[in-house]
């Protein structure tokens, strides 16, 4: 992991990409304009971090901007971990794919579309890939109900049935 | 939905039986006649039956033959389980298969690939909303008599997750048995299908169609 | 495929020589008219014979040859990622332990070595290495029920059963710590959650002299086995370039040739404590793939061997009672360790806000587990990122343009646990 005065370092030839640097639990992590990511990612690969290990999502309801995509890069030569957040408000929730550049990114990028509603621009192929094609909402948003149903038996049903009325 | 259940006597009527004179062999000779259409003799008639009234007035006189019980026991012995595991639960179940509790021991070995030569589905692990449908048209595939086993605490019952991703199995198909776990151990699979097997040996008619009152919504290939 | 790798040839094979295949590329070339060869979308639904699990395949095929492949999935999504969020901590680890349901320890693991990051716990040494014993135990199992399937899908049934046989052996172990088969609990956030009985160690040894003479049955049966190694040897391979771009970790990189291996990278839970070797491959077809697999059994034998050997005295759970129940015996005569049992079973430990990334080697690839706290009993986001969801990008630029025979064996060398890729 770069220490933290690595990441300063880091954050500081990012230039205005970097809106906020966290060092926690000995982890770096940089907070980025959105519409800069795949030039920061691409800086990043540059300096060695050349192996994309996650894509996930994050909803920080109720603080906006609220949807944050963030991206695990590790460097495979010296073992070194750094994250790369990038967050988006609801009303506007498009930013650039960096699946040509990362291939890894394809499926990953389709679930955080799915689950979140974060709309990747340049994206070959962007449609849900969790869910059937026509369900409307995107589960793993804090807003979004839990659901459930409750459950009536085969031998139960008349019984349940009449309950209701 | 009103399921009324009334113990016919001789006359239909609802009246208590007096069959204690009749031999039991008479009115089973009677009985059958009367399904095939032709008018009988004797004290008991009872021509103004018709359709699932008729069935039952039948039922509750004709034991089961030696023949259907003959039928009964070859396919209880002998379930073509569809090879078909969708979680943690599938794992279990080829435990069941395997060396240790050996599910050839009872003859059920034959895992069948396609659901046209099966007619045992044990859904062994979580039903999402997705796969709902194909479940169902699976199901609808298996000929005549088929049975289902719902094999673990998420697709009986919802299990450990009650959300919005998953669907109880009773919600699109008919389920026979519920074998509660997470995952049920081999032991209790087994046990889950040999309480199948009684059900199928012994009350062959008292699967879920007879209960619920849906005699004669089985499909035939001239249906559809 | 040209008979000619074989050991030694038989007349039949000699027989077989003087047919000659045209590659296939040089067939479709000379035939310049489009028409007779269209192309075919067939589609291998999600219920299949081959079982591994309920993935859905779009092949689009021409002739026997393989065109495009394209995975469509989410038939078993369980919403465990939301399911997450609505419970106290410690009770996130048997609704994570379901995701990846073949390798449950380490999820367990991921999630509860995120969780100790954010609050700052220690897991004792002891507990460390019970750790690494029933992780490595769960790696054998995991490995086992991919070759008895994986042989299934080949064609060796038998295989199938002696697998089982041995992963018996293993569930009885862990039924033996901790009261189940499967999805234990056994992990829990700070070190184990009960000792090991006294007849474990004993079984376990019996268990460890008995499992490599079992490997080594298996590996004579396979890879003396024509029709393995004909449809094993030079098929579907990729190169390790293509699979780092494509984010794909585990024994698939390693038999491509790069030996990146995060228990000697980047070691966690006292994995720097063992000597053990990381197998490698060359050519990365399928064949490697296989032959990875089945040398890791050798290592994790070796590495639980060591583990039981030099199993330390001392606590097996961290002492903190803030965070991990208090021994029953306590109950009896300390009020704060009522107050703590109390607090725990009913809320939970409350994890200062943060996020936490703490990545593992599980028997697929990197494993990890990502968790985001807002400073309240419950975690704010879980994300597992599941290797084989990763994994399952690699399996179109492997198959296209190798038979379907082909592709089925490759699924099979991928090893896809849709439990965990559909989460």
């Amino acid at each position: 992991m770069p220490d933290a005065t690595g990441l300063e370092l880091l954050a500081g030839e990012l230039g205005d990409a970097t809106l906020e640097t966290v060092y926690f639990r000995e982890r770096a992590m940089l907070v980025v304009d959105p519409a800069q990511i795949r030039a920061v990612l691409q800086t990043l690969r540059t300096k060695g971090y050349a192996f994309m290990a996650s894509l996930h999502g994050v909803d920080h309801y109720p603080e906006e901007p609220r949807l944050g995509v963030v991206y695990e890069l590790l460097d495979m030569s010296r073992v070194d971990r750094i994250t790369v957040k990038a967050r988006v408000p609801l009303d506007a929730p498009q930013i650039e794919s960096v699946t040509e550049d990362w291939p890894t990114a394809n499926h990953q990028e389709r679930e955080v579309y799915d689950m979140f509603g974060v709309v990747f621009e340049g994206h070959p192929d962007l449609r849900r890939i969790l869910m059937p094609e026509d369900y409307e909402g995107h589960p793993q948003r804090r807003d979004f109900p839990l659901g459930g149903e409750p459950v009536i038996f085969t031998r139960d049903e008349a019984k349940w049935l009449e309950h209701r009325e | 939905m009103e399921v009324k259940r009334e113990r016919l006597g001789p006359a239909g009527d609802g009246s208590p039986s007096t069959a204690g004179q009749t031999s039991l062999r008479v009115e089973r000779l009677n009985a059958e006649q009367m399904l095939r259409g032709s008018a009988i003799e004797g004290p008991n008639q009872a021509t103004h039956l018709e359709g699932t009234e008729l069935e039952r007035y039948v039922h509750e006189r004709v034991l089961t033959t030696t023949l259907d019980s003959a039928v009964a026991w070859a396919r209880s012995n002998s379930f073509f389980p569809l090879a078909f595991g969708l979680a943690c639960c599938a794992m279990e179940q080829f435990h069941a298969a395997g060396p240790r509790m050996d599910i050839a021991r009872f003859g059920f070995e034959a895992f069948r690939a396609s659901p046209r030569q099966a007619d045992l589905i044990i859904l062994a692990g979580r039903v999402s909303i997705k796969m709902a449908p194909i479940i169902r048209r699976l199901y609808d595939q298996m000929l005549e008599p088929k049975w289902a086993i719902s094999m673990g605490a998420c697709c009986s019952s919802m299990g450990v997750f009650n959300n919005y991703a998953l669907v109880p199995s009773d919600k699109f198909m008919p389920i026979d048995v519920h074998v509660p776990g997470c995952p049920p151990r081999p032991e209790a699979l087994m046990h889950g299908i040999l309480k199948l097997r009684k059900l199928v040996q012994n009350d062959p008619d008292m699967g879920w169609r007879e209960r619920y009152d849906a005699v004669g919504t089985e499909e035939s290939p001239t249906d559809v | 495929m040209n008979p000619g790798d074989g050991p030694s040839l038989s007349a039949y094979r000699r027989q077989e020589e003087s047919i000659v295949l045209a590659p296939v590329e040089e067939q479709l070339r000379s035939d310049s008219d489009e028409a007779t060869h269209e192309l075919l979308t067939l589609n291998f639904g999600p219920h299949h014979p081959a079982t591994h699990g309920v993935l859905r395949l779009l092949v689009t095929l021409q002739g026997e040859v393989v065109r495009d492949i394209k995975p469509i999935v989410g038939y078993v999504h369980t919403g465990i990622e939301k399911t997450a969020e609505d419970k106290a901590y410690w009770k996130v680890i048997p609704v994570v332990e379901r995701m990846d349901y073949l390798s449950y320890y380490f999820n367990a693991m991921a999630f509860c070595g995120a969780v100790e990051t954010l609050v700052e716990v220690e897991v004792p040494k002891r507990g460390q290495y019970l750790r690494v014993i029933h992780l490595e135990l769960n790696r054998i199992a995991s490995h086992l029920i991919w070759l008895g399937t994986s042989a299934l899908d080949l064609g060796a049934i038998s295989i199938f059963l002696y697998c089982l046989r041995e992963r018996e052996m293993i569930l009885d172990l862990f039924e033996m710590s901790s009261g189940q088969r499967m999805h234990t609990r056994y992990f829990q956030v700070g070190g184990v959650i009960e000792d090991i009985p006294s007849g474990f160690a004993k079984k376990l040894r019996e268990f460890l002299k008995v499992m490599p003479e079992r490997a080594d049955e298996y590996g004579a049966i396979l890879n003396s086995n024509e029709i393995v190694l004909q449809r094993l040897r030079g098929t579907c391979p990729l190169d390790a370039e293509t699979l780092l771009s494509l984010g794909v970790t585990g024994p698939l990189l390693r038999a491509a040739g790069n030996p990146w291996d995060l228990r000697k990278a980047d070691p966690y839970s006292s994995y720097e404590d063992f000597k053990f070797k990381i197998p490698v491959g060359t050519v990365g077809d399928n064949y490697d793939r296989f032959a990875v697999r089945l040398a890791e059994i050798y290592e994790s034998v070796r590495i639980i061997e060591q583990a039981l050997d030099g199993l330390p005295e001392g606590p097996f759970i961290t002492e903190d009672r803030k965070v991990a129940l208090p021994p029953r015996h306590e109950l009896a005569t300390s009020m704060e360790a009522l107050i703590h049992h109390f607090k725990l079973v009913t809320e939970g430990f409350r994890v200062p806000p943060g996020e936490a990334y703490y990545p593992i080697e599980s028997p697929r690839g990197e494993l990890a587990c990502y968790v985001r706290s807002d400073g309240s009993s419950k975690p704010a986001r879980v994300h597992m990122r599941d290797p084989s969801f990763v994994n399952l990008q690699a399996l179109g630029p492997m198959t296209t343009g190798s038979y379907i025979a082909d592709m089925i064996a490759t699924t099979a060398m991928l090893d896809p646990i849709l439990g965990g890729i559909d989460r």
